[in-house]
C-alpha cells in the first residue's frame, strides 16, 4: 500500500511539474499537426491520403512526446540530484522506474491522439480497427518510453539526451516504414529496420488503418513486448551500476 | 575482563547502526578505509573531520547511495551491506546540498517527500504545515523552492528529511554555509530531535558544534577513524590541564625557549609574534611568570586563562592543525 502511495505521487509529480505545463503541452499538439502538414502537403494527394499516413504519423508522435520527456524527468534530476531522493526511498528501483515512466507513457498516448482528433474531422475513420489500434499506441509509447530511459541512463547531460536521443529517432521515421515500405529502402537497411521496435508498431498501425500489415499482428505485439522488457532490464541495470556508485 | 565484553554485547544489543571495517574506493582514491563504528539507539552521534575525509561517502554507504567495496553495515538488525533498501524506510537523509524539486513550491516539495515514505495525503498535508510554521517557512510555503534562498532551501531541505519522523536521521554538514542565526535555530533543532528520542548521525567540521551536541564522537581524517568515544571520555585528559595565553610586545623571539627553560613544569608554545599559550597539568601561578617575562625586556600586555576544549583533544589525536580547520570554517562562512 506505502509503495503505491509512493508510486502514484511520483506519477502525479511528474505531470504537475513537467507534463501539464503549457510548453509541453502546445508542444505535444503543434508537433502532431506540423507532421500531419507536411506530409499531407508533400503527398499532394488530397484527403483519402489521410488514412495512409496515419498510422506514421501517431507513431512519430508518439515517439517524440515521450522520449523528449526523459530527458528532463530523468537525466535533468539526476544532474540536479532530486533523483537521490528517489534512490534514497523506501521503494523497489523497478517500481520506482515504472512510475518516473508511466508519466510519459501515458503522455505519449496522449499524444497519438492529437492525429486521431485531426484526421477525424477530416475524413471518415470508421474502417479503422480501433481494437487493435488502441493497444498498439499503449505498445508503441511504452517502448518508445522506455527507449527514452535507456538513453536518460545512458549519458549525464540534458543536451547529450537530447543529442543521442535524435540519434535514434531521426533514422526511425525513415527506416521503420512509417511512411513508405520497408521494402523500398536499400536491401542492406533492412535488418537494420527490424533492429527497430518502432518497425512492428507501425506496422500494427498498418494493418489496423489500411489492412496492409507485412507480418502477423500477433507477432508484432510479441516483439515489442520482448523490446520493452528488454529496454527496461538494461535500462535498471545501467541505473544499478552507475547511479549507486 | 569479563565485564568489559558483557558491557560491549549489551551495547551492541542497543546498536542500531554498526559497521564493520568498511571500505570505498574511487579509482585511486580511498575514500572510506576499513572503519568500524557503531551508533547506539537514540544516539546524537558526531562524525568530525576534514574536507574530503570520508564524511558524506561513508552516509552514502549507509544509505544506500554508494556500494561499499568491502566491509558490512547492520541497520536496525537489518543486513544493509548488499541490501540498502532493507532499512531504508527508518531513516530520513539530510543531504549537504539542497536537492529538492526547483519547479515545485515548499508545500508540495514537502507533501511529495512525505508521500515517498507512504504518507497519506492528510497526514502528510499537515506535518508539511505544521513544519513550514516551524521553520519559519509559512509565507514561502506556495513559493517555487528555486526562488528560496540558500539559507531557506538548507531549512526546507531539513524539514523534508525529517517529514516522515524518521528513527534514524543522517545529516550532512547541516550548518555549513548559513548564517548565524539559522544555524542556531538548526542546533536547536537538532537538540530538540534528539530529546524527542530520534537517533541521529551528525557530520561536521566545526568542532564546537560536535563538542555543543552530540554525546559521542568519531575523529575522521583521510578516510580512517582514527578515535571513537564519549565527549566525556574524549575531554577527561585535558579536564586536569591548564591553560592560558600571554599576550606581549617588543618580545625577543627566543623567548619562549627561556621561558620552558625557567619553568619546567610549564608547557609554551608560540602561537604568534605576540602571543604565547602556557599549558600545564600543574596549577599556572601568573605573578611569576609575568615578572620573569618583564625582566626579559617584554612588556605583558594581557594574560588570560583559557578553556581547554575538544579542539586540543583534537589535534593530539589527528595531528590536524587548528589552522587549517579553522580556514575551512571562515570559507564556508562563521560556525556558532
Ligand atoms: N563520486 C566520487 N568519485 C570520485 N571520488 C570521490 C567521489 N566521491 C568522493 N570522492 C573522493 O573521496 C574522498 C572523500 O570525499 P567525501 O565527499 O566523502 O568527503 P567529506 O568528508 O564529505 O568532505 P567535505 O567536508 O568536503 O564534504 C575525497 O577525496 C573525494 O574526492
Ligand atoms: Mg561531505
Amino acid at each position: 500500500m506505502k509503495r503505491w502511495i509512493a508510486f502514484w505521487n511520483i506519477m502525479l509529480k511528474d505531470m504537475r511539474a513537467y507534463y501539464l505545463k503549457p510548453p509541453n503541452i502546445s508542444w505535444g499538439l503543434m508537433f502532431p499537426v506540423a507532421w500531419t502538414g507536411m506530409f499531407f502537403i508533400k503527398s499532394g494527394r488530397g484527403m483519402d491520403s489521410i488514412l495512409i499516413l496515419l498510422p506514421g504519423v501517431i507513431a512519430i508522435s508518439v515517439l517524440f512526446g515521450t522520449t523528449s520527456m526523459l530527458a528532463v524527468t530523468v537525466t535533468f534530476e539526476k544532474k540536479n540530484r532530486s533523483f537521490e531522493r528517489l534512490l534514497l526511498a523506501p521503494i523497489p528501483l523497478g517500481l520506482l522506474m515504472l512510475a518516473k515512466t508511466s508519466g510519459a507513457i501515458l503522455f505519449g498516448v496522449a499524444n497519438a491522439f492529437v492525429p486521431i482528433v485531426l484526421a477525424l474531422f477530416l475524413t471518415d475513420l470508421s474502417q479503422i480497427a480501433w481494437i487493435t489500434v488502441i493497444p498498439a499506441i499503449v505498445l508503441i509509447a511504452i517502448v518508445s518510453t522506455f527507449l527514452g530511459l535507456f538513453i536518460a541512463v545512458s549519458v549525464s547531460e540534458v543536451f547529450e539526451a537530447q543529442t543521442f536521443s535524435n540519434f535514434f529517432r531521426f533514422p526511425m521515421i525513415f527506416l521503420c516504414g512509417l511512411f513508405f515500405p520497408i521494402e523500398s529502402l536499400p536491401a542492406l537497411l533492412h535488418p537494420l529496420s527490424y533492429l527497430l521496435p518502432l518497425t512492428y508498431g507501425a506496422d500494427i498501425l498498418h494493418g489496423a488503418v489500411n489492412g496492409k500489415s507485412s507480418m502477423p499482428l500477433g507477432l508484432d505485439f510479441c516483439v515489442i513486448a520482448g523490446f520493452c522488457v528488454v529496454l527496461f532490464a538494461i535500462s535498471l541495470r545501467n541505473i544499478h551500476r552507475k547511479w549507486i556508485v | 575482563m569479563d565485564d568489559d565484553r558483557a558491557l560491549s554485547r549489551a551495547r551492541q544489543a542497543d546498536s542500531l547502526i554498526i559497521v564493520d571495517q568498511l571500505t570505498k574506493k574511487f579509482n585511486a582514491v580511498t575514500a572510506v578505509n576499513g572503519i568500524s563504528f557503531e551508533v547506539h539507539e537514540g544516539e546524537l552521534f558526531g562524525f568530525l573531520g576534514p574536507n574530503g575525509a570520508g564524511k558524506t561517502t561513508t552516509i552514502n554507504m549507509l544509505t544506500g547511495l554508494a556500494r561499499p567495496d568491502s566491509g558490512a553495515i547492520r541497520i536496525a538488525g537489518m543486513e544493509c551491506t548488499r541490501n540498502p533498501k532493507a532499512a531504508q524506510h527508518l531513516l530520513g537523509v539530510i543531504p549537504d546540498e539542497s536537492n529538492l524539486y526547483p519547479e515545485l513550491s515548499g508545500f508540495d516539495n514537502l507533501c511529495f517527500c512525505a508521500s515517498l515514505y507512504g504518507m497519506q495525503k492528510k497526514e502528510r498535508r499537515m506535518r508539511a504545515g505544521e513544519l513550514l510554521k516551524d521553520f519559519g517557512l509559512e509565507e514561502a510555503a506556495h513559493r517555487k523552492f528555486a526562488a528560496y534562498s540558500k539559507g531557506m532551501k538548507r531549512k526546507l531541505t531539513i524539514a523534508a528529511g525529517i517529514i516522515h519522523s524518521p528513527r534514524i536521521l543522517f545529516m550532512d554538514e547541516p550548518t555549513t554555509g548559513i548564517d548565524v542565526g539559522s544555524a542556531r535555530h538548526i542546533r536547536q533543532l537538532i537538540a530538540e530531535l534528539h530529546r524527542a528520542g530520534t537517533t541521529i548521525f551528525l557530520t561536521t567540521h566545526y568542532i564546537e558544534e560536535a563538542e555543543r551536541l552530540c554525546e559521542r564522537i568519531a575523529f575522521i581524517v583521510r578516510g580512517r577513524v582514527v578515535q571513537v568515544d564519549t565527549i566525556a571520555n574524549l575531554l577527561q585528559p585535558i579536564q586536569q590541564r591548564e591553560a592560558m595565553v600571554v599576550s606581549v610586545s617588543n618580545a625577543e623571539s627566543d623567548l619562549c625557549s627561556r621561558l620552558a627553560a625557567e619553568f619546567p613544569h610549564l608547557e609554551f608554545q608560540a602561537v604568534s609574534l605576540e602571543h604565547i599559550r602556557v599549558e600545564s597539568s600543574e596549577a599556572i601561578h601568573i605573578a611569576p611568570l609575568l615578572r620573569f617575562i618583564e625582566n626579559q625586556g617584554a612588556e605583558v600586555t594581557e594574560a588570560r586563562r583559557t578553556r581547554l576544549s575538544l579542539e586540543e583533544v583534537f589535534v593530539g589525536v589527528t595531528g590536524i592543525e587548528l589552522d587549517a580547520m579553522k580556514k575551512e570554517k571562515e570559507k564556508s562562512g562563521g560556525g556558532s
